[in-house]
């Protein structure tokens, strides 16, 4: 087991008094190891950015523990934390030059002239940038600011780089180009990230492990392919890719659904249940193929694939995604009569 | 088709209007800059041009030591009441808002609101009791009245500027290692500077052009430029009144000049 760079113990963020108290983060605790790509994610409002604040200090937690390297940094004031942060807004400093933005933490460190000359040199050149060096940072696009941002957090070497939302501000294309770069430069660098974002693409793509949020709390984490694919709860499953619910009865062997179908699961649970199923893990067979009789409500044409929706005998809804054959069409039409089977393993007990 | 939006330019006699106030705002001034240049003594009739009106005033030695007094008023007033005022800014922006946020207010832009002359005849009074006991007499007494009603002509425009500043950039500091002091000094100060300056030369203005508390106020011999002018204006109008007034318009037009151009908001 790697070493931990960031622990928060039972941390809870409370905002406003009394009975108008709102909390943004309710007894979270979480591990995060060094040289990680930890990424928090959640929709607006779960307290993915709260928790990243009190990892930096900008907020003191109601109660519960952060700790750094395991020590207690909780009492401790931002500037005093070996920790960054790439704002969301970027909070360039306007009066001063990319060079002398990206300079500024080493200087507040009191390092030796040269060594900053030395570092912000480094800087530039990890993110491409010296050319611009003398540049004031309003004359930059949207891309070049935000790795002046970078560049600026990065400098001073931080034991942890915190990213809020980063990317939210860059067209599409950019956005994918920063995703690359951003994990280069954490590979590089070796610096334990966490990030923070909405946009489950994102941090399926870029993260080693993800913690997903929900309404203050912390939902799950795992690697990207087991959130994916082993969602705990109907909020992790919802909210990153598409996924179908259905309704069942926990029996010996499996899960029968409402339509009376008995199938295979991944998990157990006594009594009622939901099952989730990604839609490209469900099979679409000939009728009387011996899986679960279904109908073709409609099809819905994505251009790599086809998005067929079913109804099973008890009105149930399932929609399953067929990926589209070299210039064809997946030769099913409206109101067929089919019959579906879930890939082994694909069907998972929800918690809740 | 024509731009049908609503236009106040296309109401029934606009221009007339803005002519008419702008030939009432304007006319006596210029009237007074002509007549400063003329070399007649007659207030009624040109008679030619001539800066001797100028030569005068700068030969007197009065209106010389009026002009250091007001000079020296106006600028320790101004960067005393800009130094409070930022202060005064810094800590009613950078905070929550908290209970009784629009009574600070009202309290600090108090000079604004207050009749000029009621704070005349309260430090008349107060600092007659204080020159009683204590036998100064000097400068310091306008220098503080003048500091007191500039606070709130330096605090407007630093607030608007700190108001208008990314509060981010100040946490980015502190996550860069700043200590408050630091952070202060390295980014907010730097970047509230203009508004700092605005400030001190709207204060500067304000400070050279007081006449009412300046009267209560000043002890014998302390006459500023504006209150010498009355004087003399009390006995007869001379045209050396026009080149002094003038010259504080110009010096005028230039400091708000400067202060517009310090506050305009780069694009």
């Amino acid at each position: 087991m790697s070493k931990i760079a960031v622990e928060a113990r039972n941390a809870v963020k409370a905002f406003g008094q009394g009975e108008h108290a709102v909390r943004a983060l309710d007894d979270v605790s979480i591990t995060i190891h060094q040289g990680e790509f930890f990424t928090l994610l959640g929709p607006s409002g779960c307290g993915k950015t709260t928790l990243l604040r009190l990892i930096a200090g900008f907020e003191t937690p109601t109660s519960g523990t952060i700790l750094l390297d395991g020590a207690d940094i909780t009492d401790l004031p931002p500037n005093k934390r070996p920790v960054n942060t790439v704002f969301q807004s970027y909070a360039l400093f306007p009066h001063l030059t990319v060079a002398q933005n990206i300079a500024f933490g080493l200087e507040m460190l009191s390092r030796p002239r040269a060594e900053v000359a030395e570092r912000v040199g480094r800087m530039l050149a990890l993110v491409k940038l010296e050319a611009l060096a003398e540049r004031k940072t309003s004359q930059l696009s949207g891309g070049q600011q935000q790795r002046v941002a970078l560049a600026r957090a990065l400098a001073p070497q931080p034991k942890v780089l915190l990213l809020d939302e980063p990317l939210s501000a860059l067209d599409l294309q950019l956005r994918k180009e920063m995703q690359v770069e951003l994990k280069r430069l954490q590979v590089e660098t070796g610096i334990t990230f966490v990030f923070v974002t909405h946009d489950q693409e994102e941090a399926l793509t870029m993260s080693d492990r993800i913690g997903v949020m929900s309404a203050g709390k912390l939902q799950q984490v795992g690697a990207p392919r087991d959130i994916y694919t082993r969602p705990l709860n109907r909020f992790v499953a919802s909210f990153i890719g598409e996924t179908n619910f259905m309704a069942g009865q926990t029996v010996p062997g499996g899960v029968r659904l409402g339509c009376g179908a008995t199938v295979d699961v991944v998990g157990t649970r006594p009594g009622a249940v939901t099952l989730t199923v990604r839609p490209e893990q469900v099979r679409i067979e000939p009728a009387g193929a011996g899986g679960i009789p279904a109908v073709l409500t409609s099809l819905v044409y994505f251009g790599t694939d086809t998005h067929c929706h079913l109804a099973l005998s008890d009105g149930a809804e399932v929609v399953a995604r067929v990926q589209n054959p070299t210039g064809g069409d997946v030769g099913l039409v409206q109101g067929q009569a089919v019959s579906l089977r879930f890939a082994p393993g694909a069907a998972q007990v929800l918690e809740d | 088709m024509a731009d049908r939006a609503f236009s106040v330019a296309r109401l029934p006699g606009f221009t007339a209007i803005a002519g008419l106030v702008f030939v009432c705002l304007y006319l006596p001034i210029l009237v007074l800059v002509v007549y400063s240049f003329n070399s007649g003594r007659s207030v009624a009739s040109f008679e030619g041009l001539s800066l001797h009106w100028y030569a005068d005033a700068w030969a007197n030695d009065r209106v010389v030591d009026a002009t250091l007094r007001s000079l020296t008023i106006a600028a320790c007033a101004a960067v005393i009441s800009t130094v409070l005022a930022t202060m005064a800014a810094l800590g009613t922006t950078r905070r929550r808002a908290f209970k009784g946020q629009t009574f600070i207010y009202v309290m600090i832009n108090q000079p604004l609101m207050v009749p000029e002359i009621v704070t005349a005849v309260a430090l008349l009074i107060l600092f007659a009791s204080v020159k009683v006991a204590t036998g100064y007499q000097g400068l310091g007494y306008l220098i503080l009245a003048h500091s007191a009603f500039c606070i709130p002509f330096a605090y407007l425009p630093i607030r608007a500027r700190l108001e208008g500043m990314d509060l981010t950039l100040e946490t980015a500091a502190a996550d860069l290692y700043a200590s408050p002091w630091h952070a202060f000094r390295r980014v907010t100060l730097p970047l509230l500077l203009p508004g700092i300056a605005a400030g001190m030369m709207l204060a500067f203005v304000t400070s050279l052009d007081d006449v009412v508390i300046t009267l209560f106020v000043q002890s014998a011999g302390q006459d500023t430029l504006p209150t010498y002018m009355l004087g003399q204006i009390r006995r007869q109008i001379t045209t050396e009144t026009y080149a002094i007034s003038t010259v504080l318009l110009g010096l005028t037009v230039v400091l708000l000049t400067l202060f517009f151009a310090l506050t305009r908001k780069k694009s």
